[in-house]
């Protein structure tokens, strides 16, 4: 493969400036010396201050560069590449600024906020590394879509084979058909909650309660139907309940790929909804922090 | 037409009220007005029931367009662009007040007879006599009819128009091609429908049509069915009954009868060459596409038969228009009459030195160059006028002249609305072209020389002289330029688009085998005799021909003994080893490179197996040929050979590694042999994001030419549907305005003279091509950002064009590769992980070998 991730992006050009950024503002750091406390308030705590915070500005502005198309400033795989790793730096730069000194207060809130909203960023570097890969694996070369197709086509036999089974066998494969259950809400889809049900019917089960069985993963009915084989009255029945079998296995394979892929697109996208938001809270608490600086001053 | 008396004959009878026999026969009546007979002397004869055929089949207010712009209309009948029914209504009007002698329903059945006197044969047997006849009776033919007793019923029909007009009937379909299959699947949604099937399966069906067909016959909820081997015996209405028809069938298990409301027939058509070559006139060639010989009167071969319209090669409307007037204006006796495209001839000519007038110009230029002296007048004209005329003028105060003339001439057109039409003037020593652009022209010097200049070997270059042509290359292989061209002293030349020359080249034999011939002889110059001459190769050129191979078609095979080497002219080779009973793909042959030269240098047997990866053409160079080549002193031996040593162990490597392999093989079934840019996605890189498309639609009128879910993936890599811009493009072959290009740069893409008609959607097997109305304008981005107005970004799911956008009508879009996009490809520019990636072939062995680039 000729393409190249957002890590490995031009030789790693921005890990390197980033580096001589931590280096530049190390020593400038230093250059407080260790006679009394490092400050934020020394000239040299503006400096970093200053830079973190248009670090800050920048880091977030690639929510419009990444929309304006037409743009002609680099590629946004270059701007991605060096958000990630000047997205890094920035903590460095900010706890220089801080000089590590924390209280309950507005500032230590800004600084908390940051760096949330960079590890939230590297979950999804982590996501983005790691996950596209696996669907794809998962997804053996197929699309969501075709996924959904094969799985109705399954379905619509199901329904078919059913019907020419013993009404019980065939009202309980026609139930976990119809409440069979896909994604759902956020921790369903993340989790890969599987709510699915089947009737199982009233007689056959040695069970107090009769109605509807938990079917996680399609084993329970997939059990049933296997269960009735042996069972088969007549040569027809039987060949009727190993297809039926054959068709449930496949249907389990769909589905569960069909929920992995919704899982993995979950995870592809959950951390935006945290990473996005708390930029936001960030730079509110970044401009509460720069005033109430200077009008204690 | 019975009152016509036996002996009483037309002077002009015009077959087929389309565009071109609508404006003959106006024309016709006008000059009947003019000289005050009140006995019509010409005869309209219309098949169908209304004229305008084609264009009656138009869906419901359809846009249709008045391209070439830059032709105007001379005609008695009125046409703009505007909708179907504002188009037919303005002809119906013109027609009835011209007072036009037409007589719908009067099929043609025959025409014989000599100039003078042609007997018209109609169907139920009257007749028409006239001592002229206009064939204007387009390509489309008429449709081929059931063939049983009583398919002339009212209940039977050719076309559907509209699938959702029938509800709850029983519809016979017969037919087993894509037209019947689609009419079927659509009726089915709300009909009970049998399609009948001469044969045991679909064979001619496209392979989307064949899959959904077979679903919803065996789908036993549904509501289509067939019925194979079978044949329509007779068909009989059974008169105040529902349903109305009772059709029997003649089925494998004996006769069947079904009753039914309606039988669609969709037999496909009978092309009317048939019928043409009846009456005599004859064809340069066996090809479907070929076009009749004709005069610059438009007259065939049979003298008094004048063909004009599509059937003559002229498919757009207003080119047809003007034929029908200038044809009666001839046949009426006006011999001075200048075409409507005369104007258009001289701005081209104008800057040519010593210029007088176009038709002096046109005998001039025709004169000079062999090739143009096989062509007749009518297709010698219209080369010209789809053609630039370029001219060179030594660098000085007659070039600044001449450029100042040109200039003005320009200015004056532009004030008149026109779009520029001039000579174009260059400098003496001004490049043509560069290597590595992609060339859409073909040229041909009338005057002076030109200089083309290898790449590789700078100190060869050859120097051409008036009559030769070059850029051949690029015509035929689709390939980019591989040398410069440079302008000669007063050189004068005619730059030809590809498709022109394409029509030419499919309707003429003798410029054909010209132009067949000088590409063997300059592929021998390029890989084996850089500095022979023609002389020295002309004897062996005319010995070598072109092969035709279909996609598929085994060219040689692993472990023949090989006694000749192969050079790729168009398409593309696929070589193949065996291993362990399976075919590992090792190798992937462009066109303009050479196949299978090891078994003439070393290695006689055959180490792969090499099918035709797409529709190839190749010339075969045998031993003999070969060896007669490598004798001479200047004989590339070295290079050849270290070539050929490269690719025994690029071979080699394949082999070792048959996932690359496969992943080519994927690849090639994807149609990336004939591609020149794809987009390729890494799918272990895509995040589903979308920004691509997103990217593509923001920078393309709000609407997304890529599909990025859609398209297929094999080992992480994954096509997406979007064009990919092939060396042939196969969208280029229909486009009746000429609407799509290609740029020197390589970039296919469609301007605004888009009709609308979608045959490239239709030709294109990829599904790049959409057709779309515009989409609505959006507020910009920081407005969408900060108050969330408009749609979003992207393209909007299912828009509501304007009622501006509806009257425009849908055009085609299609990926232009960015060309009008300042900062290159949106799609790979917007993609945040590097996934997307625009590759051309030349990349795709870095991509099967992970090597990063």
């Amino acid at each position: 493969m000729i393409h190249q991730g957002i890590l490995r992006y031009a030789g790693l050009r921005y890990l390197w400036i980033g580096l001589v950024l931590i280096a530049a503002c190390g020593g400038l750091y230093a250059t407080q010396g260790g006679m009394y406390p490092a400050r934020g308030d020394t000239w040299q705590g503006y400096v970093l201050g200053s830079v973190a915070a248009l670090m800050v500005v920048w880091l977030s502005s690639i929510g419009i560069r990444k929309r304006r198309y037409g743009s002609g400033s680099g590629s946004v795989q270059g701007w991605t590449s060096a958000h990630i790793y000047l997205g890094v730096v920035v903590v460095a730069v900010a706890t220089l600024h801080s000089a590590a000194q924390f209280h309950w207060n507005v500032h230590t809130l800004a600084y908390v906020l940051m760096c949330l909203v960079v590890l939230s960023g590297i979950v999804g570097v982590f996501s983005y590394l790691n996950v596209p890969g696996q669907l794809s694996a998962n997804r053996e070369g197929g699309s969501r879509s075709e996924l959904f197709g094969e799985l109705f086509d399954l379905d619509k036999r199901g329904r078919e084979v059913a019907q020419r089974c013993d009404p019980r066998t065939g009202a309980a494969v026609i139930s976990s058909i119809e409440r069979t259950t896909i994604g759902g809400g956020v921790f369903a889809q993340l989790l890969r909650i599987d709510k699915s049900l089947y009737d199982p019917g009233v007689v056959e089960v040695q069970r107090a309660k009769p109605g509807l069985m938990r079917n996680a993963d399609q084993s329970a009915v997939i059990e049933y139907v296997a269960s009735r084989v042996p069972r088969a009255d007549k040569r027809t029945e039987a060949a009727n309940l190993q297809s039926l079998v054959l068709l449930l296995c496949r249907r389990q394979t769909v589905l569960r790929r069909i929920r992995r892929d919704i899982q993995l697109q979950g995870w592809l996208k959950v951390w935006l909804f945290v990473h996005v938001p708390l930029t936001f809270a960030t730079i509110v608490a970044i401009l509460v922090h720069i005033l109430v600086s200077f009008l204690y001053w | 037409m019975t009152e016509q008396t036996p002996s009483e004959r037309f002077r002009l009878a015009i077959v087929g009220a389309g565009p071109a026999g609508l404006s003959a026969a106006a024309r016709a009546a006008e000059l009947d007005r003019k000289a005050g007979r009140s006995v019509p002397t010409h005869i309209l004869l219309e098949g169908s029931p209304a004229h305008a055929k084609t264009i009656q089949r138009y869906q419901k207010g359809k846009h249709v367009m008045a391209e070439p712009g830059f032709l105007n209309l001379r005609s008695d009948l009125r046409f703009e662009a505007g909708s179907r029914e504002a188009i037919l209504d303005a002809w119906l009007q013109d027609y009835k007040r011209i007072g036009i002698n037409m007589h719908l329903g009067a099929v043609v059945e025959a025409i014989t007879g000599v100039r003078g006197d042609f007997v018209i044969k109609l169907k139920g047997g009257a007749i028409v006599r006239a001592e002229n006849v206009v064939l204007a009776i387009g390509l489309e033919g008429n449709p081929r009819k059931v063939g049983a007793p009583g398919d002339d019923s009212q209940a039977v029909q050719y076309q559907l128009d509209d699938p959702k007009a029938y509800l709850n009937e029983t519809i016979i379909v017969v037919g087993a091609g894509d037209a019947a299959i689609e009419n079927a699947l659509a009726l089915s949604e709300q009909n009970d429908v049998f399609i009948v099937n001469r044969g045991k399966e679909f064979s001619r069906a496209k392979d989307g049509n064949l899959t959904a067909v077979l679903a919803a016959i065996s789908d036993q909820n549904g509501r289509l069915d067939v019925f194979y081997e079978t044949k329509i015996k007779r068909i009989t209405e059974r008169a105040g009954q529902t349903p109305l028809l009772a059709v029997v069938l003649e089925t494998p298990a004996g006769e069947k009868t079904v009753e039914c409301q309606r039988l669609i027939a969709r037999l496909g058509a009978e092309p009317p060459r048939r019928f043409v070559e009846s009456i005599g006139i004859r064809f340069p060639n066996t090809r479907s596409d070929a076009i009749p010989e004709l005069s610059r009167r438009y007259e065939s071969n049979v003298q008094g038969i004048f063909i004009i319209g599509s059937l003559a090669g002229y498919p757009l409307i207003k080119q047809a228009m003007n034929q029908g007037y200038d044809v009666a204006e001839f046949i009426y006796g006006n011999t001075t009459l200048k075409p409507a495209d005369y104007q258009l001839v001289e701005w081209q000519f104008c800057g040519i030195p010593f210029f007088k007038d176009p038709d002096e110009a046109l005998e001039r230029f025709k004169s000079k160059v062999p090739m143009f002296r096989e062509l007749n007048a009518l297709a010698f004209r219209e080369l010209i006028i789809e053609s630039e005329i370029s001219v060179a003028y030594r660098d000085g105060p007659e070039y600044l002249d001449e450029s100042r003339k040109i200039a003005a001439l320009i200015a004056k057109q532009a004030t008149q609305g026109r779009q520029p039409r001039a000579t174009r003037i260059m400098r003496e020593g001004d490049v043509i072209y560069e290597p590595g652009e992609f060339g859409t022209s073909f040229f041909t010097i009338v005057n002076g020389s030109v200089t083309l200049q290898s790449i590789e070997n700078p100190s060869l270059s050859a120097q051409l002289a008036a009559g030769e042509f070059f850029g051949e290359m690029s015509l035929l292989s689709g390939r980019p330029r591989t040398e410069r061209a440079i302008a000669g002293p007063a050189c004068v030349l005619v730059e030809t688009p590809r498709r022109t020359m394409v029509k030419l080249m499919n309707s003429n034999e003798e410029v054909r085998k010209g132009i067949d011939w000088i590409f063997i002889v300059r592929e021998l110059q390029r890989h084996f005799a850089p500095s022979a001459t023609f002389r020295d190769l002309r004897t062996m050129a005319a010995g070598l021909s072109v092969k035709r191979y279909k996609a598929g078609e085994v060219v040689f095979s692993e472990g023949e003994t090989g006694d000749r080497l192969y050079i790729i002219r168009s398409g593309g080779l696929t070589l193949s080893r065996k291993l362990d009973g399976h075919d590992v793909m090792v190798a992937q042959i462009a066109a303009g490179s050479l196949a299978g030269e090891m078994a003439l240098m070393g290695d006689p047997e055959r180490r792969e197996t090499a099918t035709a990866t797409l529709a190839a053409e190749l010339i075969e160079l045998r031993r003999d040929d070969f060896l007669t080549l490598a004798r001479r002193p200047d004989a590339p031996i070295d290079p050849l050979q270290r070539a050929a040593s490269r690719r025994v162990t690029d071979n080699a490597r394949m082999q070792v590694r048959p996932e690359s392999g496969s992943l080519m093989g994927f690849l090639m079934r994807e149609g990336l042999g004939e591609a020149t840019d794809v987009l390729v996605i890494d799918e272990s890189l895509c995040v589903g994001c979308d920004n691509c498309e997103k990217a593509c639609a923001e920078t393309h009128d709000g609407v997304s030419r890529l599909d990025r879910k859609s398209g297929a993936s094999f080992a992480n890599v994954h096509i997406p549907i979007a064009c990919r811009h092939c060396e042939q493009p196969h969208c280029m072959k229909d486009c009746p305005p000429n609407a799509i290009r290609r740029s020197p740069t390589g970039e296919v893409y469609i301007n605004e003279t888009c009709i609308g008609c979608g045959n490239c959607q239709a030709n294109c097997p990829y599904d790049v091509i959409r057709m779309v109305y515009d989409a609505p304008k959006k507020p910009g981005l920081l407005a969408w950002l900060l108050t969330g107005a408009g749609p979003g970004l992207g393209e909007q799911a299912d828009y509501q064009p304007s009622e501006a956008a509806k009257n425009k009508g849908k055009k085609a879009v299609k990926c232009d590769a960015c060309i009008s996009v300042k900062n290159g490809p949106a799609c790979v520019k917007a993609c945040p992980t590097g996934a997307a990636m625009r590759i051309g072939p030349e990349r795709y062995v870095d991509l099967v070998e992970e090597r990063r680039g």
